[in-house]
């Protein structure tokens, strides 16, 4: 049973049943804002959706569409101008998060939540050895330093780094660029976190170390049984690793589901041209690749009404008017006022 | 056919690694990033080169462009060897062979507007006395930006925006061939349609030749007429973009594009899995050197490099070319 909501949760008929455990990750109306010199950015709004426990779900969207910033609100490191202004985060049984102190929050990090960014040498400090900084990240533990080392080597096997022993005295530069990501996501996993946030891991990877990576990932998320938020642009590795999916733009969550949901049957007409741009899609040369003509709309004066309606091809008055979702299949939403007619 | 515009022979680019002291100590002291590649580009060609981070890739382009030096072999411009060319000789074939580096925004002076980015091109190779505003704004239309886009620095351009900058550039001084590298790395799905659409649209209308260095195999396939596969800075397949794509021969090019993730989640993958650790260029390994990582491989493949194999437009070095039937079900699937 999908326990994913609609962005409106009130409003909507839910499908989950009422005894389905919290969730590891769970984003109630959550709308962010940034104070800049042209006036108050709004980059994140309404955004609701969660994470069951022991599922992969992966976002998509393209620059812009807010989801660094929600990665940043969901770990409390926005920027010192960038504010939450409504909804709630709720880590599995926790109150909210966003009302918590930065000392609060920051024992949360790296124990309960914890993230592998897309840049796996930026991940490292380059002046240390592996084996301390794998040793530094449990600090809160009390185990002695050759039990953490011992800790380390384990993890570093179950990343598949052979010699793990002697790798710990190596330091970063030392190690390829996939071997560096697999360090990361070791780190990352230590401490058995209940929720991995993994933004872009594979990104800066090449293909065969992309898949290796994913299937890393999976199986390690198997064995732990944590949540993972998996953020990419890549619709193929969405499509292999997850469970569930969430699209985003412009800062709205525009359609949610099941992996399986989205793909065969994409019913918001962003999501359908963000497919149908998608070269591996094409299995011959074509004339010409289809885009999305048209650009972002400005988030310091966001659209009345649907996000994406300056854009879309189906776009007629009423998408002026403020947008209900519409829920598609049971757990299938879509926030466009003619999903009917995309699917048609 | 016509001679061709670009014509590679056996060409070697050497590194040298290390000191005094391993020298003395007998460690290698140099390595070869790229080790005796030969190919041809025609005009109005598209050629892609597509490998793993490290393969050379960027290394064969720079060399091209006289920004790496030549250890052997040959290179021919348009007739002309370029390997000999003098300071003067060597400017203008970098008017005429123009090199889009990988990162958009980065490749681009912060400091310079776009007009001025576009006019450098003209003052460096001593064309100030054209009327520069005039050139400038039929940069910008031709590579669909507006005019007014001139005023604009590049933190005040989109990835996107920035990257049809860095085409126009390209194309400022009527060149014959573009070396794009990674034109498409770190832009959106739906932009990088945009610039690949660009670069195809421009190539038709100024009969551009292209070579394009990515490791995006769905690029490859939407751009390129022929593709060379590189594998520790040799070519282990190359041939036309589709016959490869078709029925890769090597395992290595079938490994690649068996990799490639795609967005159909009930897709049943038959992948060709290779162990992560690529042997570095010091300690190359022994006869075919993918041995290491070929699912296939066999005693002589440890033993003896294999042979060129040459049909027509195709080539390969490989053993046991994978063209059997039993093979044929890790093809790509149409």
């Amino acid at each position: 049973m999908s326990s994913i909501r609609g962005s409106r949760g009130a409003e909507m008929t839910m499908t989950t049943d009422q005894n389905t455990p919290a969730p590891a990750l769970d984003i109630d109306a959550l709308s962010v804002s940034f104070a800049t010199d042209g006036g108050t950015l709004h980059a994140l709004k309404d955004v609701s959706f969660s994470v069951p426990k022991g599922r992969i779900t992966g976002i998509v969207g393209e620059s812009g569409c807010g989801k660094s910033t929600l990665i940043n609100a969901i770990l409390g490191l926005l920027a010192d101008n960038g504010e939450v202004t409504g909804g709630a985060i709720r880590l599995g049984e926790s109150a909210d998060i966003t009302k918590l102190t930065p000392r609060q929050m920051r024992d949360l990090r790296g124990l309960q939540i914890s993230t592998v960014f897309q840049d796996p040498m930026g991940a490292l400090n380059p002046v240390l050895s592996v084996g301390k900084q794998m040793r530094d990240i449990q600090y809160r533990s009390n185990l002695s330093k050759r039990e953490k080392d011992a800790r380390s080597v384990e993890m570093l096997r179950q990343v598949r780094i052979p010699d793990p022993e002697k790798r710990l005295t190596q330091y970063p530069h030392e190690f390829s660029g996939g071997m560096k990501q697999r360090v990361a996501i070791a780190m990352a996993l230590m401490m058995r976190p209940q929720l991995l946030i993994a933004d872009e891991p594979t990104t800066a990877l090449d293909a065969t170390l992309e898949v290796a990576t994913i299937e890393l990932l999976k199986e390690l998320q198997q064995e732990i049984g944590c949540a993972v938020l998996f953020i990419s642009h890549h619709l193929g590795v969405i499509a292999e690793l997850c469970d569930d999916m969430i699209v985003m733009y412009a800062g709205e969550v525009v359609e949610q589901g099941s992996v399986r949901q989205i793909f065969r049957n994409p019913s918001h007409p962003y999501t359908r041209a963000l497919l149908d741009c998608d070269p591996a899609r094409l299995h011959e040369r074509v004339k010409h690749l289809p885009t999305i003509p048209g650009t972002l709309p400005d988030l310091r004066n966001r659209p009345k009404g649907c996000v994406f309606q300056a854009r879309c091809a189906l776009a007629k008055p009423e998408c002026g008017q403020p947008v209900t979702s519409v829920e598609v299949t049971p757990g299938h939403i879509a926030r466009c006022i003619r999903t009917n007619e995309v699917t048609a | 056919m016509s001679a061709p515009l670009l014509s590679v022979k056996d060409l070697r680019v050497v590194f040298s690694v290390g000191g005094t002291l391993s020298r003395l100590r007998g460690h290698v002291t140099a390595i070869e990033g790229v080790a005796g590649v030969s190919f041809d580009i025609a005009k109005g060609e598209t050629f892609a080169l597509v490998g793993e981070s490290g393969s050379g890739k960027t290394t064969l382009a720079r060399t091209l462009n006289g920004l790496q030096k030549v250890a052997s072999g040959s290179i021919h411009f348009d007739g002309k060897d370029a390997t000999s060319m003098g300071r003067a000789e060597m400017k203008e074939l970098r008017r005429r062979a123009p090199m889009m580096f990988q990162d958009p925004v980065g490749s681009l002076s912060p400091r310079l507007d776009v007009r001025a980015l576009l006019a450098e091109p003209f003052r460096i190779h001593g064309m100030s006395d054209r009327d520069l505003d005039a050139e400038v704004r039929r940069l910008l239309t031709l590579v669909g930006l507006p005019v007014d886009f001139a005023s604009r620095y590049p933190h005040q351009l989109s990835g996107g925006q920035a990257r049809r900058v860095g085409v126009a550039r390209a194309v400022a001084l009527d060149p014959q061939l573009i070396i794009a590298d990674e034109p498409t790395a770190g832009l959106d799905v739906s932009v990088q349609g945009e610039v690949l659409n660009l670069l195809n649209d421009l190539r038709d209308r100024l009969g551009l030749s292209m070579l394009i260095i990515t490791h995006n195999l769905h690029v490859v396939r939407q751009i390129a007429d022929r593709t060379a596969v590189m594998y520790l800075g040799r070519f282990v397949e190359m041939g036309e973009t589709e016959a490869i794509f078709r029925s890769p021969a090597h395992p290595y090019t079938a490994a690649l594009l068996s990799a490639n993730p795609e967005p159909d989640p009930d897709r049943v993958h038959d992948r060709i899995k290779l162990p992560p650790e690529v042997p570095s260029v010091m300690a190359r390994p022994s006869g075919c050197e993918f041995h290491t990582r070929c699912p296939f491989a066999q005693d002589l493949c440890r033993r003896n490099a294999p042979p060129l194999r040459v049909n027509g437009g195709h080539q390969l070095t490989c053993h046991f070319p994978m063209n059997t039937p039993a093979q044929a079900g890790l093809e790509q699937a149409q």
